[in-house]
């Protein structure tokens, strides 16, 4: 158990210690927000649908987590490369306990990171309908979380250098986002691309957030289906991760 | 304390240890040399349980590393050839995960830290980011935090790689003082022989995978009738350059090339 807590926290640590990467780190969902907010916002309207603003900022707030929880987990590739991973390796504490610390550092840190950039959203004009449910919004968010750093640990696991890490970036994180409905909604696209965005487990995370901050209109799916997804995924990555991190060799 | 019979790896049709067998006595300082690519560190891997043999048999304090994972990771400490400290903690962070990730209990590990790091001269920066420490620094750090769960075996992989002569001789006197004070069993591997003619008790000569000599430094420059270690190693394996095989960034070069089908 300590070795999961002390390896969460070196999580933490680092991440409070880099006040200019926070920074740094908000300002891509802000750009989203303000700029896709504003500018098409007035043409969303026209179409029927609604606020884009209010729309747009659960996508955002889901991109957020996801690129930062998937870093984390791709942070294996860091602490290979600078070394810090041979000495986890090495002590005499299970690979799963060592998965699991990191794991759960990662998501936490995601997880603040998306609450400040939910508190910039509401400042940004973001309105949730139902305030009560942010609780369970969180939730999702914590979901999200989880699902993408076991994801990006079942990655970093195999990842050796650089080249490997900027084809994922390219090849599979940004993907996930703009086919995940955080832009758009998910109802009447192409048949094709029906089918891609429900594949894609973030599509299930920014729409439940939407289903409980803003209410059924803005959403696609049944939150109950959102949730069953997520959770189900979820697991299912995270016995990947784990077991990817178990065959770790250096 | 640490003994190896047979010891084989293979990596495909390449035989990085071929039939490697020795023992090191307790509180012994046991050197092992060799040209780059002759299988020190596949052999420090397969040791400390990075890497399981193909054939062969090891215990270290009685313990088969292979069947108790766990308990020989608890009685060993090793220091390796690259860095293995996290920049963006301070000295006192990077000693306290690793306290805690060999069960050191609170009370024991506190009082550890702050002997060992006095002792290797770093108390005073013990709040600074280890990014900010100077090669030297780092490594006395990382062989501080080697200690510090009161390891019976310390593995030092090229410890003193890069650093200055001043470094490397306050750095051996360390580990003398501490091998002396703890009784703990030094295994390292160095290309510098007067370092290890200085600070070793025992010798082993490693090429090609093979063990060719074991001994004193005494006795292994009689036996090749050389004045120096430098001179006894050269004669023994001989003066042509290895190369090391290729890292991941060299093989993705190839790869590269390889797909790029010869038009360079």
């Amino acid at each position: 158990m300590s070795a999961i807590y002390i390896l969460w926290l070196r999580e933490l640590k680092r991440y409070t210690r880099s006040r200019a990467q926070i920074v740094a780190s908000l300002g891509n969902p802000l750009l989203y927000l303000l700029v896709l907010g504003f500018g098409v916002g007035p043409v969303f309207k026209r179409a029927g649908n609604g606020d884009y603003l209010q729309f747009v900022a659960p996508g955002v707030i889901g991109m957020t987590v996801l690129f930062s929880s998937i870093f984390s987990g791709l942070g294996i590739l860091w602490d290979r490369q600078f070394g810090f991973l041979k000495e986890t390796l090495v002590a005499p504490v299970s690979r799963l306990q060592i998965m699991i610390g990191r794991t759960l550092g990662g998501a936490t840190v995601a997880l603040l990171q998306g609450l400040l950039v939910t508190i910039v959203c509401l400042i940004a004009g973001f309105r949730p309908v139902h305030l009560a449910w942010f609780p369970v919004a969180f939730g999702f968010m914590a979901l999200i979380a989880i699902l993408f750093a076991g994801l990006g640990i079942a990655i970093g696991s195999g990842l050796q250098d650089m080249q490997g890490f900027q084809l994922i970036m390219n090849f599979l994180v940004m993907p996930i986002y703009f086919l995940s409905g955080a832009l758009f909604p998910l109802k009447g696209l192409p048949r094709v691309l029906d089918y891609v965005t429900k594949a894609d487990p973030l599509s299930y995370g920014i729409d439940g957030m939407r289903n409980v901050l803003l209410g059924r209109t803005y959403a696609t799916f049944d939150p109950r289906l959102d949730l069953a997804v997520l959770v189900c995924v979820g697991a299912v990555l995270l016995v990947v991760g784990a077991w990817r991190f178990s065959k770790i060799e250096i | 304390m640490i003994k190896v019979q047979n010891l084989v790896k293979t990596f495909g049709s390449f035989t990085a240890v071929d039939d490697v067998s020795f023992d090191v006595a307790a509180g012994e300082i046991f050197a092992f040399l060799g040209p780059n690519g002759a299988g020190k560190t596949t052999t420090i891997k397969m040791l400390t349980t990075l890497l399981h043999p193909t054939s062969g048999h090891i215990t270290l304090d009685g313990i088969d590393p292979q069947t108790h994972q766990n308990a020989v990771r608890q009685s060993f400490g090793i220091v390796f050839q690259d860095p293995s400290l996290d920049g963006e903690l301070t000295a006192a962070e990077n000693m306290e995960i690793h306290g805690v990730l060999y069960h050191v209990p609170g009370k024991i590990r506190r009082q550890r830290t702050e002997e060992l790091l006095k002792l290797f001269e770093l108390w005073d920066r013990r709040k600074d980011q280890v990014k900010k420490f100077s090669g030297g620094m780092k490594r006395r750090l990382e062989i501080a935090r080697g200690f510090l769960h009161t390891p019976k075996i310390l593995f030092l992989d090229e410890p003193t790689l890069g650093l200055d002569p001043q470094s490397r001789n306050q750095l051996w006197n360390h580990v003398k003082r501490v091998n002396e004070a703890e009784n703990v069993t030094v295994f390292l591997t160095t290309h510098y022989m007067d370092e290890a003619d200085r600070v070793a008790h025992r010798i082993g000569v490693i090429d090609h995978g093979k063990l060719i000599t074991q001994g004193t430094p005494k006795e292994i420059k009689e036996q090749t009738g050389t004045e120096t270690l430098e001179d006894a190693f050269l004669k023994l394996t001989g003066s042509t350059i290895r190369d090391e095989s290729a890292d991941s960034a060299d093989q993705m070069r190839q790869f590269a090339k390889m797909w790029s089908g010869g038009k360079r």
